[in-house]
């Protein structure tokens, strides 16, 4: 036993200096963050370019990146609830039904058209608020509650569509929120300055950590982390910023809006599971819910804000959704929207045992499923074979997942 | 020593459980600068007394006094808000957060923009706060940034303990800080109850292992079948005359060892 510890100590002596260092001792504890996803999706882009050299071009890339917005958005609530331990079955259901509750008041009802957003919006915040209510009130398992919500909220987007089972969007304020494009001066001022100010945050950070005396890391990890970030972003409104119909006219070119909101929705989602009190309780919350008790953390208060989060996120990505396809109908938010929502958030790295995750599993999880989806929609394959491959690539995630989970179990003590 | 007011005092405390007296009549105190270790078999109602003592239990009657005042303890918080922290064996630490994150896990420190649950963070001054306890009080742990799930039970205890005194704390429970741990762990731990003592404050140890006991306190309590039945002082006693104290069977505590 003490044998054992003392190992553990000395694989421990942080040796953050070195990369090589940093990466070994994080495969040692089973710590690998979005490691084996970027790997993945680097596969997932290899294969399907030598297979059809059309995978990797500015339309199909775009393409790609507005289909996955809707889910990803969907998605980013999916890992809130993760994060606590807890899972949403109802996000589909509900993302289908606040957008139809925003189709009827903007279509039928003739709503001016933010009215009718918020109000999707709102409805969708209202039932997770229910939902949580009744999940950390009456203890009743979140699994069921929201199999109950996802029956439940089926029937009620049936019953608001009423006998014709499709609204057509006509609101341009609407179709636009997924389909216009950015100009594509403002994509640039808009992915500089996230740049800028994350390369202020980090920088203001590493100057206060000097200035306290605490270890800091070395200029060129800094360096190396903002200059990442800067290639990723700078890269993808590169690509979005080319024509992507370049023999006739009109052009087309710019970030379309869908990607700008659902980026918009990582970074700020991302800031406050990070760096808010909010975020560190929901992690504390997922870790060990009795110590937030004991802690003073109002924990009821945290679980229910969570599943309202993520059910308004679910209504968000609803309405992405509809507005992309200029429509609301009966299947809207059914199928498979759920499970890529929840495959997306796990293929990305975020914990089904809770307190482990980031929000840019999201992302990562929902470029993975829509890279196979698209890769394959380009190969011209039938969907039988994209659901199997789709679970064959969810179930080496969620080994990856627990196999990482049981090493930092049996490395410790 | 015993001349002094205790930092903490409990008079006459009772408390019953349906059928069961878990308390009758207990008086309790603990002095600053002093560990008071708390023994008895299990069942003599040394949980029920510690958990009244943090407030996770009201009593049916009796006294609580903080520094020479009375005091109306009702619930946990009321007793950290008087400086009475208690570390249980469980250590109630988030394994999938860092050590600071832990160490101010419900007090994080941060800048208010509008709602509380909308502070952001200072982790710099949380990271500084948090190198500065664990180096007063000699706790050796690989980097303040690990998460608490890579260190060992030894590195847990002394965190968990960090906590609870990094909070000018004046009173502190350690509900069997040793149960779990090696041989080597259990030293690195009790050095650090030494060094809590040398700090000024009031030490409140419940252990089962009595060489840890006659080690690191300067009194010992026991209690039997809801009793105080025995008081010594560490320095005056053998561990016979203590285990005679907990079981009731030594010849020279039955008189004021109450009903057997």
């Amino acid at each position: 036993m003490n044998q054992l510890s003392s190992q553990t100590q000395s694989n421990l002596v942080p040796d953050g200096s070195s990369l090589m260092g940093t990466l070994r001792q994080r495969v040692r504890q089973g710590n690998l963050g979005p490691l084996p996803v970027l790997i993945g999706l680097a596969l997932i882009a290899i294969v399907f370019q030598l297979l059809n050299d059309t995978f990797l071009t500015p339309v199909n890339l775009t393409n790609l990146m507005k289909q996955i917005a809707a889910t990803g958005t969907i998605s980013v609530g999916v890992v809130l609830v993760l994060l606590l331990g807890e899972v949403d079955l109802s996000v589909g259901a509900v993302s289908g039904f606040s957008a139809a509750i925003m189709a009827v008041l903007s279509v039928n009802a003739h709503w001016p058209a933010l009215l009718a957003i918020a109000a999707g919006i709102v409805v969708g915040g209202l039932i997770g608020l229910l939902q949580g209510f009744w999940i950390a009130t009456f203890r009743v398992p979140s699994f069921v509650v929201s199999l109950a919500g996802l029956l439940a909220w089926q029937g009620a987007l049936l019953r608001v569509l009423g006998t014709t089972g499709t609204v057509n969007l006509t609101d341009p304020l609407i179709t636009n929120l997924a389909n216009a494009l950015l100009p594509v001066w403002l994509g640039w001022v808009l992915g500089l300055g996230t740049v800028g100010l994350y390369a202020l945050l980090l920088l203001r950070e590493h100057q206060r950590r000097r200035s306290a005396e605490l270890p800091t890391a070395s200029v060129l990890m800094l360096g190396l982390r903002i200059g990442l970030v800067a290639l990723a972003t700078l890269l993808m409104i590169g690509l979005m910023s080319i024509n992507r119909n370049p023999n006739v006219e009109p052009a087309i070119r710019g970030v379309p809006m869908a990607v700008v909101i659902f980026a918009v929705l990582l970074i700020v989602f991302d800031y406050v599971t990070q760096r808010m009190r909010f975020g560190r309780y929901v992690f504390a919350v997922g870790g060990n819910i009795e110590a937030a008790r004991r802690a003073g953390i109002n924990v009821t208060g945290i679980r229910i804000s969570v599943f309202m989060l993520a059910s308004a996120l679910a209504a968000c990505g609803g309405i992405l959704a509809g507005s992309r396809l200029y429509a609301v109908n009966q299947s809207s938010g059914s199928g498979d929207v759920l499970l890529n929502a929840i495959a997306a958030a796990v293929i990305g790295g975020t914990s089904l045992f809770g307190g482990r995750g980031r929000i840019w599993s999201a992302l990562l999880g929902a470029l993975v499923i829509g890279s196979i989806a698209n890769g394959m929609d380009l190969l011209a394959l039938p969907s039988s074979i994209k659901f199997m491959v789709t679970g064959a690539v969810l179930l080496a995630a969620v080994t990856i997942d627990a196999v990482t989970r049981s090493r930092r179990e049996t490395n410790t003590r | 020593m015993q001349d002094r007011t205790p930092v903490l005092q409990l008079r006459q405390i009772s408390k019953r459980f349906g059928a069961v007296q878990a308390l009758s009549d207990v008086d309790f105190e603990v002095y600053s600068d002093e560990v008071v270790a708390l023994v008895g078999d299990n069942g003599a109602g040394k949980s029920t007394l510690v958990k009244t003592i943090a407030g996770a239990y009201r009593p049916d009657s009796g006294d609580y006094i903080f520094n020479g005042q009375r005091a109306w303890i009702s619930k946990p918080s009321d007793a950290t808000a008087l400086g009475v922290e208690t570390v249980y064996q469980d250590l109630a630490l988030c394994d999938n957060l860092d050590v600071v994150s832990n160490l101010f896990l419900g007090r994080e420190d941060g800048t208010r923009f509008g709602p509380a649950f909308a502070d952001v963070l200072d982790e710099v001054e949380m990271e500084r706060r948090a190198t500065t306890v664990l180096k007063e009080l000699h706790v050796r742990i690989p980097s303040v940034r690990t998460q608490i799930a890579n260190l060992s039970g030894g590195q847990r205890q002394s965190v968990a303990v960090a906590r609870a005194v990094m909070w000018n704390s004046k009173v502190v429970l350690l509900d069997e800080p040793t149960a779990a741990l090696g041989v080597e762990q259990t030293q690195q731990v009790k050095e650090l109850i030494k060094r809590l003592r040398s700090r000024g404050l009031g030490v409140v140890v419940i252990s089962h292992n009595l060489a840890d006991v006659f080690e690191v306190s300067d009194r010992i309590i026991v209690m039997r079948l809801g009793r105080r039945v025995a008081t010594f002082e560490t320095a005056n006693t053998t561990s016979t005359e203590v285990i005679a104290a907990i079981t009731g069977v030594g010849p020279q505590h039955r008189p004021n060892g109450a009903n057997a």
